[in-house]
């Protein structure tokens, strides 16, 4: 007996389901690239089979941190930059969730990057979508960790002089056993990129390129995209590291030249989850924790039982 | 100050095993029926450098480390920096004897490892002279050959123990008990012929010149020795805690060791994370997915716990955070206590946030008050903090066994199951109003969790709608702030129905009143019993409840005195401060007595600010305390 029963719920799933009687319109900017990724979720989920109430949507702040407002799960809309310390616990606690974490470049590159590095390191059997805009939007453009180098905004009114973060090559660096990168504006490969980082058991990071039409007009609509597995100039093999990282390091040198390269890029699909691994050294319960405070039998070990050791 | 008491003191090096042998000496004292408390002073380094612990026996109740002590065991600090050269810190080895002999009661005894310490340099300490003027019996032995001969150096500390038993005429019965327990093979062999041999060299080769003898006891009921570490760890699991996040901190890192280590067998989840504020967001997401979780960590982590703790508040989140204070600011002494967090743990995090807060006075209270916040923050979905130090957190006394012997509460306070949550508000397109202001009982509106069906809300730090949604609405926002400051005036009402936390003690008619808050509690009771032995009209009060504050009987106790005077370890009057701000009045009643030395008050430390403040003498106080007058309201 479960005390979860949305959990493994097996039944048709409409996407409408997703879209929340609250908040059915988001308040993003029109063309924003942030619709793009919650049309990818609605339509990736029931996909995948997921229902609304199995799933557990983690979010930090900015414009993608109004993810779960606009997606009928069970949201966590956290505070700046602390989506995944928040969604890896829940997992944790509840193994049998699905749980999806999501923020901005800034959001998780920036603010929240000790955390995306350890979480990545750690594997944990999560997805992670950072709507990568390469600016902070939501306080009306100031640069962020992705901004090219030489972009001018209201806080480098000179041009950044940092050369931006490499997403990709970092999440790699740090341990996350699926990396993909995709774009608003190619919904599809969008959708089967979520399926499959859903379905992945590890941490699967998603840099998902957002465009955002009202401070970042130099990224234009991040088109023409050119899919790396789709195309004929690029040939490698995503589950060889070295050569994943060498296409990583490509993709991320041209994106401020103008060439738009996504796909997938690293799949590991060997690697033990933190679960698995937590597990195997007998940190973690076989079953999941939460249940046990439902269940009427459970024993509750108690600290007198401990006490021969002080006497 | 009493002769019926022993206060051993062993003084060595970090790394010369001066904690494993305190604390089985202290088990020893305990098994003989004696009561015992301990003390613990080290530095922040991981080999040598002067550290000892002090064992306090006695038949009577022992509430402090007490006034001095009478017995020093010095090894002599084997780890100490270039022992043979005279640095600018000058010889640290011998440390263990120079240092400690301040405090040294009249007639007490020095035992010192003389196959360590250099013979020259201990003539400089002229402790011959000193030991004629203080009446201190002094003995010099060979610890350390006497452990080569049989095992290795470090079983100097057995040789010393050996050598303290015989001198007290204690019977070894207990200690080798437990060395058997602790040792086997060669290393225990070892450790009992030197023990043995070195009691046996009291009578033949050291003749006993001194009066003290161990005080002799009996318990009625089985004794445990644990410290405030190990209450608050076995509260957090007789509480259905099976979460714990956090980074390593001294103090707090003893919780969290010793949760680590146990979860494991209890169906628990321990995880060492990047940084605090990653720890304390992990026991929210624990919390908010159904699992009874906490964090913690001394003031400089906590200090990152500060959003994370705000997030809590504001999605009503269940979260029991521990915060154990060292003496700041900044990094300040890492390894020695202080109360001067108050004020950061009451007030840190942004806009009208709310939280409670307990600060536990001794090992007992320790256990229950953890418990107690658990208790309080699920039923009420609120933070619960658990304040307390260095000094508590290390510290050892025997408790009665039974004291433990108590069902868990592993229920998840109001929480709804998904047979409840069909009955429960939804709005229109099936979300479940779990923020309802209008069915909120005492402020609290039952909450889902991830995976229940028909449960499915929104939490966010932001202002928001009856199912969680962003809303600035100024009408709801003023229901959703009303709904959850009502919280905290219905935990206040909960607590004055149950039996106070807060601990009376003394005449109860006295006319002087003695305040205190959390670890200064058994420093202050012991003054004030001493106080009353001698005909002083005086009582004490010691608070736990920081938040919500405890208005009633802490205006009871004031208004009953002329005069109260308010001790506590930070140098900035905190909880003189707290007092006054909840209750706005008494501040021409109310002086401090303040130390933030490093080092605990003493009883009578206590009972000299009380005799200066009384008599409204001019002079300073005599140890490194301060007076602070009273400054009206």
């Amino acid at each position: 007996m479960s005390a979860f029963n949305a959990i493994g719920e097996q039944r048709e799933i409409d996407r409408d389901e997703f879209t929340p009687g609250v908040e059915p319109q988001p308040t993003w900017c029109p063309g924003c690239g942030d619709f793009g990724v919650l049309k990818a979720l609605k339509q990736a989920l029931p996909e995948v089979g997921k229902t609304p109430e199995e799933v557990l949507t983690v979010t930090g702040i900015g414009c993608s941190g109004k993810l779960n407002s606009y997606l009928d799960t069970y949201g966590f809309h956290t505070i700046h930059g602390r989506s995944l310390p928040v969604a890896r616990a829940a997992k944790l606690a509840n193994p049998e969730l699905e749980v999806i974490a999501a923020g901005g470049d800034g959001d998780g590159y920036g603010i929240g990057g000790n955390h995306w590095i350890h979480t990545a390191r750690e594997n944990h059997d999560m997805t992670y979508i950072v709507f990568n805009n390469e600016i902070f939007g939501l306080t009306k453009g100031q640069t962020s960790p992705t901004s090219p180098k030489g972009h001018k905004s209201k806080t480098q009114p000179s041009g950044s002089a940092k050369t931006p973060l490499r997403p990709l090559s970092m999440s790699l660096n740090a341990g996350a056993s699926y990396v993909a990168r995709t774009a608003a504006v190619n919904p599809n490969q969008a959708k089967e990129i979520i399926k499959e980082a859903i379905e992945h058991d590890g941490f699967a990071h998603i840099d998902f390129l957002t465009q955002c039409p009202t401070w970042n007009k130099d990224a234009r609509q991040y088109v023409p995209y050119i899919d790396v597995q789709e195309s004929d100039d690029y040939d490698f093999d995503v589950t060889d590291r070295r050569e994943a990282a060498e296409m990583m390091r490509e993709t991320e040198d041209v994106l401020n030249e103008g060439t738009v390269l996504t796909g997938r890029y690293y799949v590991d699909e060997d690697r033990p989850s933190y679960s698995q691994e937590k597990k195997a050294v007998g940190e973690m319960p076989d079953d999941p924790l939460a249940e046990r405070y439902f269940d009427d039998d459970a024993e509750w070990e108690r600290s007198y039982d401990l006490l021969e050791r002080h006497t | 100050m009493s002769d019926d008491e022993l206060i051993w003191r062993i003084a060595g090096g970090s790394g010369d095993g001066i904690d494993s042998t305190s604390q089985n000496f202290a088990k020893a004292l305990m098994r003989s029926g004696l009561n015992v408390f301990t003390h613990r002073h080290y530095p922040s380094r991981i080999r040598g450098g002067h550290t000892y612990v002090e064992i306090r026996a006695a038949e009577h109740e022992v509430q402090s480390r007490g006034d001095g002590y009478n017995f020093l065991l010095a090894l002599g600090d084997s780890f100490a920096r270039n022992p043979q050269e005279e640095a600018y810190y000058g010889n640290e080895e011998i440390k263990p004897l120079s240092e400690n002999l301040d405090d040294l009661r009249e007639g007490g005894v020095i035992v010192y490892d003389e196959g360590l310490l250099d013979e020259e340099e201990v003539a400089e300490l002229e402790l011959e002279k000193r030991a004629e003027e203080n009446g201190w019996h002094v003995y010099p032995v060979d610890l350390r050959g006497l452990a080569k001969e049989h095992g290795r150096e470090v079983m100097r500390n057995t040789a010393g123990v050996g050598i303290t038993a015989a001198l007290l005429e204690m019977d070894l019965e207990h200690i080798e008990d437990l060395m058997e327990d602790a040792m086997s093979g060669d290393v225990l062999e070892a450790n009992l012929e030197i023990l043995d041999e070195a009691n046996e060299m009291v009578g033949e080769e050291i003749e006993r010149e001194h009066d003290l003898r161990i005080p002799t006891g009996e318990h009625e009921t089985e004794q445990a020795l644990l410290s405030g570490s190990n209450a608050i760890a076995y509260g957090a699991i007789d509480a259905g805690c099976r979460f714990i996040a956090g980074y390593p901190m001294t103090p707090w890192t003893d919780v969290f060791t010793i949760l680590s280590q146990n979860f494991p067998d209890m169906g628990g989840v321990s995880e060492q994370v990047e940084d605090e504020i990653a720890a304390a967001a992990l026991a929210v997401g624990a919390s908010h997915a159904g699992v009874k979780a906490m964090s913690g960590s001394s003031g400089g982590g906590f200090a990152l716990m500060s959003e994370p703790l705000g997030l809590a508040e504001m999605t009503e989140t269940p979260l029991v955070l521990v915060e154990s204070m060292r003496a700041g600011p900044s990094t300040g002494m890492p390894t020695k206590p202080e109360q001067a967090d108050l004020e950061f743990v009451l007030y840190t995090s942004q806009g009208d946030s709310q939280r409670v807060v307990f600060a536990p006075g001794n090992i007992e209270e320790a256990y229950e008050q953890t418990r107690l916040a658990f208790e309080i923050a699920w039923d009420y979905q609120i933070p619960a903090i658990i304040i307390y130090d260095q000094k508590l957190s290390g510290e050892n006394a025997n408790v009665d066994v039974e004291f433990f012997d108590r069902e868990p509460t592993p229920d998840l306070g109001s929480t709804l199951t998904e047979e409840e949550l069909r009955e429960a508000a939804h709005d229109n397109s099936g979300k479940f109003k779990r923020f309802n202001y209008e069915d909120a009982e005492d402020g609290v509106a039952p909450r889902s969790l991830p995976g229940q069906k028909g449960g499915r809300y929104l939490a966010t730090g932001n202002e928001h709608s009856p199912v969680g949604h962003i809303e600035e609405d100024p009408d709801n926002r003023t229901f959703q702030m009303d709904r959850r400051l009502e919280k905290l005036e219905s935990i206040r009402e909960e607590l004055d129905e149950r039996e106070s936390t807060q601990t009376y003690f003394g005449d109860e008619d006295a006319e002087y009143g003695i305040v205190t808050w959390g670890s200064s509690q058994g420093a202050v009771e012991e003054a004030v019993a001493r106080l009353n032995e001698q005909g002083h009209s005086v009582k004490g009060l010691s608070v736990s409840d920081m938040l919500p504050f405890p208005e009633t009987e802490v205006t009871e106790f004031l208004e009953s005195v002329d005069e109260a005077m308010v001790v506590e370890m930070n140098a900035t009057a905190q909880f003189r401060g707290h007092i006054q701000r909840e209750l706005g009045r008494f501040g021409d009643k109310l002086t401090s007595l303040l130390k933030y030395n490093g080092n605990p008050f003493e009883p009578a430390e206590v009972v000299e600010g009380y005799e200066i403040n009384l008599a409204d003498e001019e002079r300073e106080p005599s140890a490194q305390v301060r007076i602070e007058p009273a400054a009206g309201d």
